[in-house]
């Protein structure tokens, strides 16, 4: 597994994504600056970690979806390359086309920061191959833009072709009411792309990979990527 | 000099903050009338902010070294040793003049000038935290500041990628006309790769970093120095805009111009912006500087040199670079997008000469700009001491479990989860110990040794007795880091007071720092930065004195760190410390008897270190499963807080025969601790703590799903809770009052 990290100048949960791939591949990813326009060779994995890329004063990722290095990401994609966004990598790869729907701001229109439990809906893509169908895992959620919409047509789809990756969830894995924090539609807190070799999620496992600090339900994740290739 | 600018006139020095024997010193340290921009100078350098002229004779009593201490007041923050090399970089700063006219930038600013502080050091920052006081919740205004506060003290760390950890709110009348926001920031660096404001060598390029210069905040430091009137809302345009993204590029610029063996001297541009910084750089190094103000970088056209000398446009660094390395930090802050320009250089004249398109704008004794400002032994007068209020002779209004649920749902005591889910406190991915607890918990990266940090102090105290409220101030911070299981290191302080012209607030400041002192000397916990903010008035009535307390302490393992959460049914609770019921002054007094009255609870600094050393010796065995201080609302709020954490309730016994119920479980003596143990653990715990001379009595055991105060009403977890976590919530969805 070789990946890649993109780092745009706002990122800040890069150093983050880096110590968990670390922990769950043995080796450090590359890092890669936004204004490069190609990914090291060889890559299999480009991840989009969180952040403020431009210092999204504008809509969220709409500047960070246009710089140099995205041509090389979609062209990545292309060639069915695994690209997984978190966050406000969630947000770009949305603004970039590479997948559909919008994140706006959270119904409240305040940044949540919570203990956050995911329905893993299924188990059988690249990201997911180390949990169980249904499973309920614990992450944690940290952002003021999450709140994922699409048009009826697109959900339509999302979900014909079983392309959520995760939707928000109680404890007891029941959808709805407070455990949909941000008001995303259909409890939504990720998608995959067609092919389900993109992912975006605004929720973040880079950072529950430690007992000591929360727990290790999002390692596997990484873990899962780490024999993806 | 230019003749387009304005006559000096008794007017505008008094305008600038100057008193007339100021401006007579400044008369006979130049010689002449000093021109425009040298009165910007004076007033930026000599105002109360920048020049701490009232508190600093009092300052200079702290204790501020110790065997870890590396750098102690006086520099951009503080420095201690943890040990394998590293070193812990704090300090705590307030914002709370421009944060009650713009509530959002005030407090986004506040947090930005923090960080600045500490990654100006060297250090990254790993934490942030924060202590805010607002005035009585059913002030007209109070919602409206909350609201924008703490929005903007997430907006700010949030996207800068540091975690808030800690912090606490309060409500107080007292603050209606005067909020405060103390923002505190912690960082890790090398021990041995610190940087300084110190610049060395002369004929070095004096290099400006950052965001460009624009009018916003002039005069910032010289409001935060005046008292509040209703005119002060015209002064929305002093205070700066904060662009988190910005001061992120600015972290990751510096350090890696830090890392490449660049760097001379460094320094933030803060309050007054590039005059503080130059004169630092050069002051402390007894050099002169020579400023070119053409070649600073603007937003705005035809800036004259006053507005450029003293606008507090955020994000900008002020270095001293190697000459040889120019090409390489120029380099580094081209990649990350930011200006960088050459704006003057050290020279040996010690002077502080300041051109603009080459016409001489002010030329000053760098070195008495800052040493010889004035300094103040302001008259002042002790505060009266209150009487001791014993509880039996106060009427309880309400049965214990009324009092309780009335206590954990209060304005002052509630959950703040509704703040600090706004706060990204994960981000990093070491945070063990999240808002909640007596500390916050933060591991160092690798591990497994890791901070523990805190803001704490009890104003109410310290208005009806400053030395005591001075010293419970500390005593409380290296409480709540004992808690956790901490060691602590030391303390940051952020002295909030009301107009030092008026002996009795002088009188709390000097009370406080004298208490603080004390504390700090008795518990090996020394004052390694802090800050001082005075004139907290609004129309002749002052903040309460609120010296804040920031703290951090070291954890060799965080997997050892203790939590307040009840662990286990079934386990006994013991009360660590001694206790009489001391009711004056408590929460209980306060928000269920109505009274704001009599002496705090005095603090026995002997007993505090004692209770304290015994605890953390319980944690570092593994006896203790579950560890909580006890402070507002006493016994009883803290068990209550202890079984929400846990989810698991807890029997306690009866008052012992003698004891006034409300004293029993609503007192707030000092240097207690309720700690849970095993049954089979919890006689050995008992007599450990004899034999140390510790009262520890055993008050109940854990288990179910309520907590049962003695013989009175038993009271659910689930409508503990609703209580405890309701308040925010509810007072925040209420309906918007614009004031």
């Amino acid at each position: 597994m070789k990946a890649a990290v993109l780092v745009f100048p706002g990122s800040n949960r890069e150093r983050d994504v880096a110590k968990a791939l670390t922990r769950a591949t043995g080796h450090a990813p590359a890092m890669v600056w936004h204004a490069e326009t190609s990914l090291p060779e060889g890559t299999d994995l480009v991840v989009l970690p969180g952040g403020f890329s431009y210092g999204d004063y504008l809509r969220c990722g709409a500047i960070a979806a246009r710089a140099p290095v995205m041509d090389a990401v979609r062209a990545h994609a292309e060639r069915g390359g695994l690209a997984l966004g978190i966050c406000n990598g969630f947000q770009i790869l949305v603004e970039s086309g590479l997948l559909p729907g919008i994140l706006t701001r959270n119904k409240d229109l305040r940044f949540i920061c919570k203990s956050q439990h995911l329905k893993v809906e299924r188990a059988d893509t690249a990201f997911t191959r180390t949990y169980a169908e249904g499973q309920i895992i614990e992450v944690c959620c940290a952002h003021g833009e999450g709140n994922y919409f699409a048009d009826p047509e697109t959900l339509e789809r999302l979900e014909g072709e079983g392309r959520v990756a995760f939707r928000y969830c109680a404890a007891d894995g029941s959808l709805g009411g407070t455990a949909n924090a941000n008001g995303s539609v259909n409890d939504i807190a990720g998608i995959y792309s067609e092919k389900l070799n993109v992912l975006g999620m605004m929720p973040h496992p880079e950072n529950l990979v430690d007992a000591a600090v929360g727990g290790t339900d999002g390692l596997a994740l990484f873990s899962g990527l780490a024999k993806a290739a | 000099m230019s003749s387009a600018e304005p006559a000096i006139t008794p007017e505008l020095v008094a305008s600038h903050g100057l008193k007339p024997d100021e401006y007579d010193r400044i008369l006979k340290l130049i010689g002449r009338e000093p021109s425009f921009t040298e009165l910007g100078i004076f007033s930026a350098m000599w105002n109360e902010h920048c020049s701490y002229k009232s508190s600093k004779i009092w300052l200079k009593t702290l204790p501020v070294t110790g065997p870890k201490v590396i750098q102690g007041p006086g520099e951009n923050a503080g420095v201690v040793d943890i040990g394998d090399g590293d070193a812990v970089v704090f300090k705590m700063e307030s914002h709370n003049h421009p944060s009650f006219i713009e509530p959002y930038q005030g407090a986004a600013t506040g947090v930005g000038g923090i960080l600045r502080d500490v990654f100006t050091m060297g250090a990254r920052p790993v934490a942030a935290l924060n202590a805010l006081r607002f005035g009585a919740p059913d002030h007209p205004r109070t919602r409206h500041l909350v609201s924008g506060v703490v929005a903007g003290v997430g907006g700010y760390g949030n996207s800068f990628g540091v975690p808030t950890v800690g912090g606490l709110v309060g409500f107080h009348p007292r603050y209606d006309g005067n909020i405060l926001v103390n923002a505190m920031a912690v960082g890790l660096a090398k021990a041995d790769a610190i940087f300084y404001a110190k610049a060395t060598g002369v004929g070095l390029p004096v290099v400006y970093l950052g965001s460009k210069t624009g009018r916003d905040g002039i005069h910032g430091a010289t409001m935060a120095s005046a008292e509040f009137d209703e005119a002060s809302e015209e002064k929305r345009p002093t205070v700066q805009v904060g662009d988190p993204f910005a001061e992120k590029l600015l972290l990751e610029a510096c350090l890696e111009l830090m890392a490449s063996g660049s760097v001379v001297a460094i320094q933030d541009m803060g309050a007054a912006g590039l005059t503080c910084s130059a004169v630092e750089m050069g002051a402390k190094g007894d050099l002169g500087i020579r400023l070119d103000l053409e070649t600073v970088p603007v937003r705005e056209t035809g800036m004259t040199a006053y507005e450029m000398m003293l606008s507090e446009s955020q994000e900008r660094m002020l270095m001293v670079l190697h000459p040889e390395k120019e090409d390489v930090a120029r380099a580094i802050f081209t990649k990350w997008g930011l200006d960088f320009a050459v704006v003057g250089h050290t020279t040996d004249d010690l002077r502080f000469k300041v051109f603009l398109n080459g016409e001489l704008k002010a030329d000053l004794p760098i070195k008495e700009l800052g040493d010889q400002a004035p300094e103040y032994d302001r008259p002042h007068v002790e505060t009266p001491k209150a009487a001791e209020i014993v509880a039996s002779s106060v009427a309880a209004p309400l049965d214990t479990r009324e009092a309780l649920m009335a206590l954990v749902g209060s304005p002052e005591l509630s959950s703040r989860r509704w703040v600090w889910e706004q706060y990204d406190h994960i981000i990093l991915g070491e945070t063990v110990q999240k808002p909640g607890g007596d500390a916050a918990v933060v591991r160092v990266e690798g591990g497994p040794k890791g901070l523990a940090l805190t803001a704490d102090v009890t104003p109410r105290y310290c208005e009806a007795d400053p030395f005591e409220g001075g010293k419970q101030a500390v005593a409380e911070a290296w409480r709540n880091l004992t808690a956790v299981g901490a060691k602590p290191l030391a303390v940051t302080d952020n002295l909030n007071f009301g107009n030092p012209e008026k002996p009795e607030i002088m009188g709390q400041l000097v009370g406080c720092i004298k208490g603080i002192g004390e504390a700090c000397r008795a518990l090996d916990f020394p004052v390694v930065s802090g800050n001082v903010s005075l004139y907290n008035e609004t129309q002749g009535r002052a903040i309460l004195p609120t010296p804040t307390i920031g703290a951090v302490g070291l954890l060799d393992d965080v997997a050892k760190s203790a939590t307040i959460a009840i662990k286990r049914e079934g386990e006994a609770v013991i009360v660590i410390g001694d206790a009489k019921g001391w009711i004056g002054r408590s929460c209980w007094l306060w928000l269920v008897a109505g009274r704001e009255e009599g002496a705090p609870p005095p603090v026995d600094l002997s007993v505090e270190k004692r209770n304290g050393d015994f605890v953390r010796s319980m944690i570092s065995a593994g006896v203790a499963t579950a560890v909580h201080d006890v402070s507002d609302g006493g016994l009883a709020v803290a068990v209550a807080e202890m079984a929400l954490a846990g989810r698991i309730g807890a029997r306690l016994y009866a008052p012992p025969a003698g004891a006034t119920p409300h004293g029993w479980w609503f007192g707030e003596d000092q240097a207690r601790y309720v700690v849970t143990t095993s049954e089979q653990n919890a006689a050995t715990v008992i007599d450990a703590a004899a034999q140390a001379g510790i009262t520890a009595t055993r008050i109940g055991t854990t288990g179910g799903d309520r907590l049962i105060p003695g013989e009175e009403a038993p009271i659910l977890l689930d409508e503990l809770r609703e209580a405890h976590e309701g308040w925010f919530p509810r007072y925040m969805a209420g309906p918007a009052v614009d004031a």
